[in-house]
């Protein structure tokens, strides 16, 4: 489903019939009753226009804009005889032209509107008519219908649930294209309809619905169904609303309430926020400015008219009396003021706006069609979803990124587990991209096991040999991971297991254990059965200590079928180390080694170990705890201490490193937008831990880093001392490292920048999403906003997506940067729209942040493309062409306002009007268009290899109110000359025959070609990437004017328009003159050469960072780069482990109970109540052919494969697998919130299948700073 | 929900269709020229900047200074005849003056007579545009419609031919320039003809098409300030008449600024002439129509010659020679400059 990005401001208008909806009437099954109260019907209208109304419509919202009024203002006053200075084509051809090339653009867009349109609206639907289901499109459903859903299908329309194929009338929704939330919710019809299971009776039912108007509250609904005399409340709890999905629910029914535009999908998708960019603004201060100064040339030529026809004009009037009704010269004065704003308005270029767009345009077609930022696995290119805001990628400061799915591919790998002092796994190397640009050894071949994961790799065979060697202590361990978990199995059909595990982490483990010959096959309440090396052993689970966040561990106890009692406890070190038993010491020492060595290398580690318990301790034990479990008050805290008890003294069996998977150059993308002086906050919804390890596994964080501050306080008081604490921290670093007195001198002129730039050493801030909503209150925010960035890096953790939106606005607001955030998923949509540039990984399964977004793409490594090659080309390109068309409008329109000097400030024109006509969109927009297009000051690698590159970008150095008045400078000095050369040269002249020279269309015709003519060689100086098309427009444009001027001055035109074509002859006389040739040559000179010297001093005496400050500067950068990368491996962590990450409390209880397992899988599990026969006898058969091919792996292998099964990955639907957890039982927000990123991970992981394969050219592109 | 086969590329399977072309345009790798601000470029470009300009200019002024140019203004020499036509009642009565120059040389070569005006606004806006170069193309147009507007029609509704602030403002004295040899007086041979652009004379202006040119101007009539009708400008040439009379037509092709000068007449090499004007006395008579003091103009009359750049004008061989100079310099400033930087960098790379 598609959400509309912009939606027409008619919706709001449109809605009910006769001004606003006080109730809501709708009866089901009574579609003639519904009609009377003319709802909105289903259809839904995004487009703006249809093929009658286009062209006013469009014309209508063109002229809104105030630049097209402008200019239709000045074609009025054009037609106003005693003004009109020129002739009023000269302005409409230019205006035609622009407003042909928005009204084709819009209606481009607006096709696009109606074809999505089409497609919603047709989409299929069951609507109960008559008692029949009847396949509807969805645009004839209607108020009142009753409609059948069924799973993974889209609601069609706000619903109220009536009944469902679960009990009770339950039923799942996901709401991400709603509100972003990608958990699944429940809803429950109300109990009467609930039973209204099949079509019959449902088309029996006849109730009527009263509530609220249509709104855009998502999460409120009231009203009242009236049905055989009974009143019954509704609420939300009863809704279905359109934008949702049906997860894990056979089918349901619901009554449409409210439809199409009246839904609140729609009733919440507003315009989005029109987001312009700097150099738009600053466009528009500069118009404006101009505009004032247009209006003093006109004030101070109307003067000198005034003046002039006082002196002058009045005794002049023999020849040349006044107009008719000009009686006073003040009054002519009055009149040539205006005239003068007609010649002079080219100085506000028409063609300026739809150039932008243009060039633009033409950024966003290159970012589209770069093949380096097209990732073939995904089959997804970059797409530049916005096309206004190319140059303001070229001048990022911040980059807000989410965590999970854009740095991390969300994929656990179990990488590395030390079992008994040894460590397995090292074959691969942790150092991403380097490994795929070598030889990649074997994975380890797991044919031999037919439950193997196939996507499962593993590189060290070594630790398979130990398993077959039947190492007891790698047995262990393995069984451990195959029995100390919370992962719910489903066997679809023999063989095809599917893993759902709350947490990723834990389907790592699990899944590693069941390729290593250990395979958790399935659990009821109360058993595990694992095939342990094709072997089916049943545990007895006694009881799971379940994990929770003070514990940071979990156990389980089991008895072994041969009776055996066990505990078998996974956790973080840092806990379980203390609780193993004396005996482990070497062990101990040996597993530490290998534990800091993993964390060293970003990994997550988890510490395994057991303990025999003694069957009279155990029952005691059980007892106490049965004890506790049902004391009524202080459960928790006797719980705890029971376990606590329990789990001591236990042998330690090794540890396990799982890799949370970045996505590809991820690290090497950091390092160089950090080197481009791009500063990256995190800002993820995760927890503390899981942030700092992805910080530092990307290089954010480094142990060079002088100090990393965290910010955890849960009161304002307490934030307020951590900030400060922080701060003075840097500030005595730098003060005892620096010259104190310059930084104290520095910090009083108030600038963060000078803060930042005084601080020395590197700092990073983590930031708890806690002590983050202290941080954010305004009395605050400056201070927080201070000492974020005088940090290198800035993580913040478990923020809501609210929290994101407000970090991004904080920094907006304080630091008048261009901020950038990138997210994947739906919580960061809000982030998103309010950063300058929102940036969507595209190609995963929500698309909400992808719609949201300017950019999109499906890899977060191509930011650093997308930045620095292509941001970085659009903000040069954009500022040259700015620049230049400036530059030329103003030589071009200044020659009038000398020659008003000169022809008594009667807005007599220098040019042509057909030259003046032409001249922005015919002889001078082609060349500019082209270099705003294609220029390229240094080729792209080198802006990879030299992120320095773009800082010109950030501190806004190639097109600032500096540079624009340089430009204006030179166009003024440029029509300095332009005029009085020729004026000089003309002024008595002869031509080479006798005849009069200075005639005033010779005049006009050497002034128009000597313009054209520079302003060529001043865009052929600018343009510093000569691509053919290039030549062809420079030289075209060139020929062009020359082709044009005769054609224009040729006999036959004006034979035909005598009246138009004055100018017949002028060009061949005119342009046969030496003088005139020489003077052209002159003005070319004089113009030019100053330009070329200032340019070259300019480049030979400061040059931009181009030369030798950059080179100098990069050496520097490369040494500390390297530095970096040496120092990385042999780091000490303190950081290291934290239990399974996104681990949640709760579960051990949920699987004790059994509640959250489904019918099938408990049948499954106990092989006894599964309805058919046939199943039971294969599982039979499998059973007992298993336990006789025990001895030889590989037997079950052959039989499998004879089988024909195959080994599919098929994965799972990634959201339909989850309905394990929610069957009734109310899971803490915060839970859903994981796990649904659990599930996400796990349809990501199911249908990304071992994803390692690079991306083809991936690699190409992520020139890395750290092996230089 | 996504292809999951996607995900797993197999062989054989067609190239993903949404991989953008792998093409120069598209991937921005056009083969392209780009050129550098070098400093052997720079100071190649300006010394040859340099030694263009400077010869050019001196060119320039060699050959404008030899150019011959006699300028006389007769406004205050005429003074009787400006103040009888101050008074614009008088307009049809004759008033003559004498203007006596000496030539001390000879000026050879061909001779071209002008007349300047100073301060005649012929560039005024409302100026240039008040003429109807359909009605001067003979064709029969309402001229209403035009910019000719005050001087369209009379009262009666009579148009003018040709109508329009330029034509009713023809500079309508007529000089002769006469040549004192020996106390006799010999009237130097003038051509007013030939003296305006081919196309001008050939394309621009047509005069109706009738049998005759009287009748081809019937129902029309002079402007308000001409002392007699168009068809009567030059009575003695049929192609010198009308529209395509060459006075009218060099009146017509307006000037840039108020001052400025129109060619009148060339001088006629035959008998004493054929070398151009020999040195000695000659007098200028000048039939004064033209009043110019209303509004402070002046009037001259310019005898010179012309080279291959044109008349006498200094400014572009001054204009040259400064800025050739110029560039040489900065070329040198350039060298110096450079020199200079390139020490500094040494000495911070060391």
């Amino acid at each position: 489903m598609t959400v509309p990005r912009d939606m027409p401001e008619k919706w709001r208008r449109v809605r009910g019939p006769g001004g606003a909806e006080e109730e809501r009437r709708v009866r089901a099954n009574a579609r003639e009753y519904n009609e009377k109260f003319q709802y909105a019907s289903n259809c839904i209208k995004t487009s703006k226009y249809n093929i009658v109304t286009f062209l006013p419509v469009n014309l209508f919202e063109q002229f809104q804009e105030v630049a097209n009024t402008y200019f239709l203002f000045l074609l009025i006053l054009q037609l106003i005889p005693q003004i009109s200075s020129l002739s009023w084509f000269t302005t409409i051809v230019p205006l035609v032209l622009v407003l042909t090339i928005t009204a084709v653009k819009d209606a481009t867009d607006d096709y696009f509107r109606h074809k999505s349109d089409n497609q919603v609206n047709n989409r299929q639907s069951q609507v109960l008519i008559g008692g029949v289901l009847r396949q509807e499109q969805w645009m004839n459903v209607r108020v009142g219908d009753i409609i059948k859903l069924e799973n993974n299908q889209f609601v069609a329309a706000d619903l109220l649930l009536l009944s469902s194929s679960e009990p009770h009338g339950l039923c799942y929704i996901e709401t991400a294209e709603l509100d972003g939330e990608t958990n699944m919710k429940v809803r429950q019809a109300i109990p009467v309809t609930s039973e209204l299971g099949d079509t019959s009776k449902l088309a029996q039912f006849d109730g009527e619905v009263i509530c609220e108007p249509p709104n855009n509250k998502l999460d409120k609904f009231g009203g009242m169904l009236y049905w055989k005399e009974n009143k019954y409340p509704l609420s939300n709890q009863n809704m279905l609303l359109r934008g949702c999905v049906l997860r894990n629910t056979e089918w349901c029914f619901g009554l449409v309430i409210f439809a199409g535009p009246d839904t609140k999908l729609m009733q919440n998708s507003g315009r989005t926020k029109f987001k312009r960019t700097s150099i738009d603004r600053l466009m528009n201060t500069l118009v404006l400015w101009i505009f004032g100064f247009l209006v003093c040339m006109g004030v101070i030529l109307a003067i000198g008219n005034a003046i002039w026809e006082h002196e002058v004009g009045v005794c002049f009037q023999i020849y040349l009396p006044w107009d008719e009704g000009v009686h006073s010269a003040f009054f002519s004065g009055f009149l040539s003021f205006w005239s003068y704003i007609i010649i002079l308005n080219t100085v506000v270029p028409i063609s300026l706006y739809v150039s932008v767009e243009v060039i633009r345009l033409g950024h966003s077609y290159f970012i589209n069609w770069d093949k380096k930022m097209y990732c073939a696995k995904r089959r997804t290119p970059a797409e530049a979803r916005t096309t206004t805001l190319n140059e303001e990628l070229g001048q990022v400061e911040y980059i807000f990124s989410d965590k999970t799915g854009t740095l991390t591919q969300n994929i656990m790998v179990f990488s590395k587990c030390s079992v008994n002092g040894h460590s397995y796994g090292d074959m691969q190397d942790m150092l991403g991209h380097k490994v795929e640009l070598r030889e990649r050894p074997e994975p380890v071949d797991f044919s031999f096991n037919p439950l193997a994961d196939p996507r499962f790799q593993f590189w060290d065979p070594s630790l398979l040999e130990a398993v077959n060697l039947g190492d007891p202590h790698v047995h262990e361990f393995f069984r451990l991971l195959s029995l100390c978990h919370t992962v719910m199995s489903e066997e679809k059909s023999e063989g095809e297991l599917y893993y759902k595990a709350q947490s990723p982490d834990e389907g790592a483990l699990v899944t590693a254990a069941r390729n290593f010959g250990f395979v958790f096959r399935s659990r009821t309440p109360k058993t595990i059965t694992v095939h342990e090396l094709g072997r089916a052993i049943t545990y007895q689970l006694l009881a799971i200590l379940d994990f929770n966040n003070i514990r940071k561990r979990m156990s389980v106890i089991v008895r072994s079928p041969e009776g055996k009692i066990r505990l078998y406890c996974k956790g973080a070190d840092t806990i379980l180390l203390e609780r193993l038993h004396p005996i482990n010491q070497d062990l101990t020492n040996v597993t530490t080694d290998h534990l800091n060595e993993y964390a060293g290398e970003g990994l997550r580690t988890l510490v395994l170990a057991y303990k025999d318990l003694e069957e009279s301790y155990y029952e005691d034990w059980s007892e106490r705890l049965h004890r506790a479990g049902s004391a009524p008050e202080a459960r928790e805290d006797r719980l705890a201490r029971l376990y606590d008890e329990v789990e001591h003294d236990m042998m330690l069996l090794g540890a396990t490193a799982i890799e949370d998977k970045l996505q590809h150059g991820v690290p090497e993308t950091i390092a160089i937008l950090t080197l481009a002086n791009i500063k990256i906050w995190v800002l993820t919804g995760d927890k503390q831990e899981t942030a700092v390890n992805i910080g530092y596994s990307c290089k954010m964080l480094t142990d060079d880093m002088t100090e990393v501050f965290v910010v955890t306080g849960h009161t304002v008081l307490e934030v307020r001392e951590e900030l400060r604490k922080a701060r003075e921290k840097m500030m005595d670093a730098s003060r005892s490292i620096g010259n104190g007195f310059s930084y104290q001198e520095k910090l009083s002129s108030s600038k963060f920048t000078s803060v930042l730039e005084a601080i020395a050493g590197e700092y990073a801030l983590v930031i708890n999403g806690h002590s983050l909503a202290h941080a954010l209150e305004a009395d605050m925010e400056v201070e927080f906003l201070e000492t974020a960035c005088a940090c290198k890096a800035v993580i913040c953790c478990r923020v809501t997506p609210l929290q994101k939106a407000q970090v991004v606005e904080l920094v907006k607001k304080y630091k008048k940067a261009v901020t950038l955030a990138i997210g994947d998923g739906a919580n960061d949509v809000s982030m998103i729209k309010t950063a300058h540039i929102g940036v969507g990984i595209s190609g995963q399964e929500g698309i909400q942040a992808v719609l949201a977004s300017d950019y999109s793409f499906s890899q977060f490594k191509f930011l650093q493309r997308l930045l620095l090659v292509h941001g970085r080309w659009s903000y040069l390109r954009m500022c040259k062409f700015l620049c230049y068309f400036f530059y030329k409008n103003f030589a071009f329109t200044m020659v009038h306002f000398w020659f008003g000097f000169f022809c008594g400030f009667s807005a007599q024109t220098v040019y042509d009007q057909y030259f003046i006509t032409l001249y922005n969109i015919v002889y001078t927009s082609l060349p500019v268009l082209a270099m705003g297009v294609f220029d390229q000051d240094v080729p792209e690698q080198r802006s990879m290899e030299y992120p320095k590159l773009y800082e010109p970008g950030q501190l806004n150095l190639l097109f600032n109110k500096r540079e624009f008045f340089i430009c204006i400078a030179q166009g003024i000095y440029t029509s300095v000359l332009m005029f009085f050369i020729p004026y000089g040269v003309f002024a008595d002249a002869t031509r080479d025959d006798g005849a009069q020279l200075a005639d005033y269309q010779s005049f006009a015709v050497t002034v128009a070609t000597s313009l054209v003519i520079v302003v060529s060689v001043q865009i052929g100086l600018d343009t510093g990437f000569w691509t053919a098309i290039n030549h062809f427009f420079i030289w075209g444009s060139l020929a062009a004017y020359f082709a044009i001027l005769f054609a224009m001055h040729s006999d036959g035109l004006f034979q035909l328009f005598p009246n138009q074509f004055r100018f017949v002859g002028n060009a061949q006389n005119t342009l046969a003159q030496p003088t005139v040739w020489l003077t052209i040559a002159l003005t070319t000179v004089v113009c030019i050469m100053p330009v070329v010297a200032f340019r070259f001093l300019k480049l030979d005496l400061k040059p931009e960072l181009s030369d030798t400050v950059r080179y100098t500067q990069l050496v520097r950068k490369k040494q500390k780069t390297q530095h970096r990368c040496m120092r990385r491996v042999g780091r000490v962590g303190s950081r290291r482990s934290g239990y399974a990450f996104s681990h949640q409390e709760g579960f051990g209880e949920l699987i004790m109970s059994g509640k959250n397992m489904r019918l099938s899988s408990l049948a499954l599990s106990s092989f006894a109540t599964r309805p058919s026969a046939g199943w039971i006898e294969t599982l039979r058969k499998k059973k007992g052919s298993d336990s006789s091919t025990a001895a030889s792996p590989s037997g079950a292998a052959d039989k499998t494969l004879k089988d024909g099964r195959p080994l599919s990955p098929a994965a799972p639907s990634g959201r339909s697998s989850v309905s394990i957890h929610l069957h009734g039982v109310q899971i803490p927000h915060h839970t859903r919130m994981y796990y649904a990123r659990a599930t996400a991970a796990g349809g990501r992981r199911g249908s990304g299948g071992a994803v390692t394969a690079p991306c083809p050219l991936a690699h190409s592109s992520t020139t890395c700073l750290l092996f230089i | 929900m996504k292809n999951k086969t996607s995900f797993l590329p197999q062989e054989g399977e067609a190239r993903p269709s949404r991989c953008p072309d792998n093409s120069a345009f598209k991937q921005q790798k056009l083969p392209a020229w780009k050129p550098q601000l070098t400093i052997a470029a720079v100071l190649s470009s300006f010394f040859l900047t340099g030694v263009f300009c400077l010869s050019v200019g001196v060119c320039l002024i060699m050959s404008a200074n030899s150019v011959r140019e006699i300028q006389i203004d007769y406004s205050d020499k005429c003074s009787d005849c400006s103040k009888l036509r101050e008074n614009s009642s008088n307009w049809n009565k004759e008033c003559h003056c004498s203007v006596n120059f000496m030539l001390k040389e000879d000026i050879l070569g061909d001779v071209f007579m002008y007349y300047g005006l100073q301060n005649f606004y012929q560039n005024h806006r409302r100026y240039v545009i008040s003429r109807s170069d359909a009605q001067l193309l003979g064709r029969n147009v309402n001229i209403q419609k035009s910019y000719c507007a005050p001087f369209t029609t009379y009262r009666n509704g009579t148009p003018m031919a040709p109508c329009g602030a330029i034509a009713n403002s023809m500079f309508n004295d007529t000089i002769d320039l006469f040549y004192n040899l020996n106390s006799s007086v010999i009237q130097v041979p003038l051509l007013k003809t030939g003296n305006s652009w081919w196309t001008d004379k050939n394309v621009k202006f047509r005069n109706p098409k009738s049998y005759n040119l009287s009748s081809a101007f019937a129902g029309t009539a002079r402007p308000p300030y001409w002392q007699k009708p168009v068809y009567l400008l030059d009575e003695e040439d049929e192609r010198n008449n009308g529209y395509v009379n060459d006075d009218f037509i060099i009146w017509m092709r307006v000037s840039a600024f108020a001052t400025f000068r129109n060619l009148y007449r060339r001088v006629r090499r035959i008998r004493q002439f054929a070398d151009g004007l020999p040195a000695g006395n000659y007098t200028f008579h000048i039939s004064y129509n033209f009043p110019v003091t209303k509004f402070k103009g002046r009037k001259h009359v310019i005898l010179s010659t012309v080279v291959w750049s044109g008349g006498s004008n200094p400014f572009l061989g001054i204009a040259y020679v400064v800025s050739g100079t110029a560039a040489t310099l900065t070329g040198f400033v350039i060298t110096v400059i450079h020199l200079k930087l390139r020490k500094k960098k040494t000495f911070f790379q060391k």
